[in-house]
């Protein structure tokens, strides 16, 4: 057995060595009738020339994003991943590693994720990070249990522009505290929300409100407005933002934010069907670094006064504090955290500037060549990477066509909502080109 | 030095394809107020540089790659690298969640198969693969048990969710996520759960039972059938916490034992790697009675067609996409890889190897619960107290051995705590290395514990001063 280095004459002195004869006299204490008579019923093993063979099978009846072209995003993007990262996280020390509790033989892991905790506070302009989350949906979701905890209040308001599957988590996590979740509308003129239209005596029990820039639609909100509105309520306002996007547009810091939460998947990792992705969790100060939930390195120094690193403020997390803990989380995302902290380290502020820069060109070309091909924008608000567009037609069906020609079409937003039944979200990255797009505007202009 | 120390300005490590369409000024697309004005401080490296700097690092960690890795109830096993090459084949790694179905059925197949897989080795009817860790599934798994008593109508009375002192941390954590209170009952002098405080903690406020079998002492609770009867009496749930579940493959199945609700952490007992601290992946298996209330979405098989369905009465979703698919993958792979014989093998060998390490270790270290373990035991540190020299000290002193040392100080009923997990895929000669270091460690404590209070000193760095970073936390590089 390849990963299982006991002989059956080591076997035979170890047993000895406890006064038994047999591997099942291990299992004393377990009931007899409830040990299992018969071996599990699984198929017959692989060896690992036979299982590749039986996994690629698997993988190539996948169509995968190098065999096509996507213009899919609504929360997940394909982003160009440099090829670098996979070797470095490949590394046995950081990959067979587990959560840094030896601090003094962990110094690799901690100090990436200080350096994670330092890239990420800087992307948001915030005063610090945490370790990860597991990904940007439940980051939002803790996000708004600790302003809650943060303001004791117990109704949170989040903009229904919000990816409409992070808010359905965010309902699961707050439904079963007992908090209340109040949507803000969006128009269906902008996409963008309207806080005019919450009820005027509900802002003074609101403990945040959560929005998102850009929105799931791709459009950009009055944040400005949005913050006074929840400030002068003494709400937090919490942030979902795309990491990348901020190359260019203003760093939630700059709104004031309170908590920014988002998801990191974007930079440097593969998508993976949806993960692991990584979530990343900022907050404004001090004070609220101490409600904040999961790991937490800080910098430290040892006997001699050299500088080192270690798990801190733990006194918040579950494996002290239990019930009262902050979070239950406990393993994040590690891995991906550091592929995020390589890509931020290769690209540089240059480099993320311009992935940002070319997602804007790119998303504006792709809109005026649709323009031009007489296709309907839905919403006129200023977009950074996604725009939503309209055509009388049934998306699912058109998605189909594209197959056809090897396209992956945008997201039909008919699924969730049915006033939007005749639009599409369609997301454009720095990895599209000008050739792909021409030919993505070709096909459609050809089915009208 | 950090990133930023060693950033030079103009330095890149990555180009991008260059611009391929006609620039717009973006103040015309994008109105100013909405535009960055603040610096972006990021580190300006190029790539070599960025690559000596990670495996610098790199070589200040210690994995199993490294070395024995004995922490308990982690798991940390041997993480075959087959698996990694073939999550990263692009039909896995290059796929869009909200692909058509018709386009991912080679992903839905493998999730299919593996949720088989997993309620397979349970005893129970049908798996979420979403929840994205060990914690997350316990979170999942108690929303799921609110909405069985809410369907039932019970949900106002059935607030308590019942934990054993010995329990893992994330339990009370997750039950108070989940909006319950946690009621914490004592153990018995075996170690197990007590029953006659156990019977004494139930009545119609109980919504369900949290436990780890073998539990966190390393022990088969062999009164499970009285438990399961006394919770399900009581119109209870029985939820398994399954961190420990590496010593039970193909041997005994939580189902059958009357549990209710099984997770599993991928990342301990199917291989896949640990990563620094995640991805992990916490799959739940419910029984047949639960699987509507599974969250959204799972996948099902009908027609020949893999497709994803939201269960009637979904709690709905608890985490973006289906879960940590790239982590599924590697499981998946391990399993087929192994199959029952070679899944029966490893919790064999857990298990021999723990007692093996235990028994030989018992006349150096107080053993507070002398009988036969399963994958893992727990130690006490008293002894050396005694003497001066606390857990923490062993522990660090350990590394200078060139191991990574147990989980210390839980669970927290064994005073100074010492839990050792050696797995499956350690040699004897390892085990032997280990036992010798720790019989060392005993002696030292007695003839040279200022040694043990010095440790460690062959690390990249010394001990730490960990009261220094809370008190003053410095969460963030600060330019000098």
């Amino acid at each position: 057995m390849p990963y299982i280095p006991n002989t059956p004459e080591e076997q035979r002195q170890m047993l000895e060595s406890l006064g038994l004869s047999n591997l099942a006299d291990l299992f004393v204490d377990i009931p007899e009738n409830l040990k299992l008579k018969r071996h599990l019923d699984l198929p017959e093993p692989l060896a690992e020339h036979q299982l590749l063979r039986h996994m690629s099978q698997l993988a190539e009846k996948n169509l995968h994003l190098d065999r096509c072209v996507s213009f899919l995003g609504a929360g997940a993007y394909d982003h160009i991943v440099p090829a670098v990262i996979s070797h470095l996280i490949s590394r046995g020390e950081f990959l067979t590693a587990y959560t840094p509790y030896q601090a003094e033989i962990s110094q690799g892991v901690l100090q990436s994720i200080f350096e994670f905790q330092t890239l990420i506070a800087n992307l948001t302009k915030m005063e610090a990070a945490n370790a990860s989350m597991y990904d940007g949906a439940t980051a939002l979701a803790e996000a708004a249990l600790m302003a809650c905890s943060v303001t004791n209040r117990r109704k949170v308001a989040a903009a229904a522009n919000l990816d409409p599957q992070w808010l359905k988590i965010l309902q699961v996590y707050l439904e079963n505290q007992d908090i209340e979740l109040i949507t803000i509308g969006y128009s269906l003129d902008t996409g963008l929300i309207d806080i005019d239209s919450v009820e005027p005596n509900l802002g003074p029990d609101l403990a945040c409100v959560l929005v998102s820039q850009p929105s799931f639609f791709g459009s950009l909100d009055d944040i400005h407005r949005i913050g006074g509105w929840i400030k002068s309520h003494k709400g937090l306002l919490v942030m979902a933002v795309d990491p990348i996007s901020l190359g260019i547009l203003k760093a939630p810091g700059e709104y004031g934010a309170d908590i920014v939460v988002g998801d990191a998947g974007c930079l440097g990792n593969p998508i993976s069907f949806g993960g692991p992705s990584v979530g990343f969790f900022a907050v404004a100060d001090m004070k609220l670094v101490r409600k904040m939930p999961g790991r937490i390195v800080g910098q430290t120094t040892d006997r001699d006064g050299n500088i080192g690193y270690v798990l801190t403020l733990q006194a918040r997390e579950q494996h002290i504090r239990r019930e009262k803990a902050t979070s239950n989380i406990c393993t994040n995302q590690a891995l991906n955290a550091l592929a995020a902290t390589i890509y931020l380290a290769l690209l540089g502020p240059q480099g993320i500037r311009e992935v940002a820069y070319q997602c804007l060109q790119k998303t504006a070309y792709l809109r005026r060549k649709l323009e031009a091909a007489g296709f309907r924008l839905r919403f006129k608000a200023p977009v950074f990477k996604e725009f939503v567009l309209q055509a009388d037609w049934d998306w699912d069906e058109i998605n189909e066509r594209l197959l056809e020609h090897g396209y992956i079409g945008g997201f039909p937003l008919k699924r969730v909502d049915p006033n939007l039944a005749d639009c599409v979200l369609i997301a454009v990255t720095e990895a599209r080109t000008k050739a792909e797009m021409d030919q993505f505007v070709d096909l459609l202009r050809g089915w009208r | 030095m950090l990133l930023l120390d060693l950033s030079v300005p103009g330095r890149r490590g990555y180009a991008l394809p260059k611009l391929d369409v006609e620039a717009i000024p973006v103040a015309d697309l994008i109105p100013e107020s909405f535009l960055r004005e603040s610096d972006l401080e990021l580190p300006e490296l190029t790539e070599p540089e960025v690559v000596r700097y990670f495996t610098q690092l790199s070589r200040k960690n210690h994995g199993v790659d490294v070395g024995f890795y004995p922490l308990g109830s982690c798991t940390m096993k041997y993480n075959p690298r087959v698996n990694e090459d073939i999550a990263a084949l692009p039909g896995f790694s290059r796929i869009h969640p909200r692909q058509p179905e018709s386009t991912v059925q080679g992903a839905l197949q493998l999730m299919y198969e593996l949720d088989c897989f997993l309620a397979e080795a349970a005893g129970l009817a049908k798996t979420s693969l979403q929840p994205a860790a060990g914690a997350h599934g316990e979170l999942t798994g108690l929303l799921i048990i609110k909405a069985y008593h809410k369907f039932k109508g019970e949900a106002e009375q059935r607030r308590e969710i019942i934990i054993p002192d010995s329990a893992h941390g994330t339990n009370p954590a997750s039950a108070q996520m989940a909006g319950f209170i946690a009621r914490e009952i004592p153990s018995d002098p075996r170690g197990g759960v007590d029953v006659e405080a156990l019977k004494a903690a139930v009545g119609p406020q109980t919504a369900g039972l949290m436990l780890t079998n073998p539990n966190t002492l390393g022990l088969f609770d062999e009164n499970i059938e009285k438990i399961a009867e006394i919770i399900h009496d009581a119109g209870g749930l029985l939820y398994y916490d399954g961190a420990n579940a590496n010593a039970i493959l193909g041997i005994v199945r939580p189902g059958d034992s009357g549990f209710d609700i099984v997770h599993f952490n991928l990342h301990k007992t199917f291989s896949t790697p640990h990563g620094g601290g995640g991805p992990g992946s916490g799959p739940i298996v419910v029984s047949k009675e639960l699987v509507d209330f599974l969250p959204d979405p799972i996948v099902e098989h009908t027609d020949g067609k893999y497709h994803l369905a939201r269960p009637k009465h979904s709690i709905g979703p608890v985490k973006a996409f289906y879960g940590n698919f790239a982590v599924m993958v590697k499981a998946y792979a391990y399993i087929r890889h192994l199959g029952a014989a070679g899944l029966k093998a490893v919790s064999e060998n857990a298990v021999l190897n723990a007692n093996y390490v235990m028994n030989q270790l018992k006349n150096d270290y107080h053993l507070p619960y002398d009988r036969l373990c399963m994958h893992e035991f727990v130690l006490s540190g008293k002894w050396q107290k005694e003497q001066g020299v606390s857990t923490l000290d062993i522990a660090k002193r350990l590394l200078d051995y060139g191991v990574h040392a147990p989980t210390i100080y839980f669970p927290l009923i064994v005073e100074e705590a010492i839990m050792v997990e050696p797995t499956e895929t350690e040699s004897k000669a390892t085990l032997d290395a280990f036992v010798a270091a720790m019989k060392s460690i005993a002696e030292e404590a007695k003839t040279d514990p200022d040694k043990l209070k010095a440790a460690p000193t062959k690390t990249p760095v010394k001990r730490l001063d960990e009261t220094k970073a809370a008190r003053n936390p410095v969460l963030k590089y600060k330019r000098p």
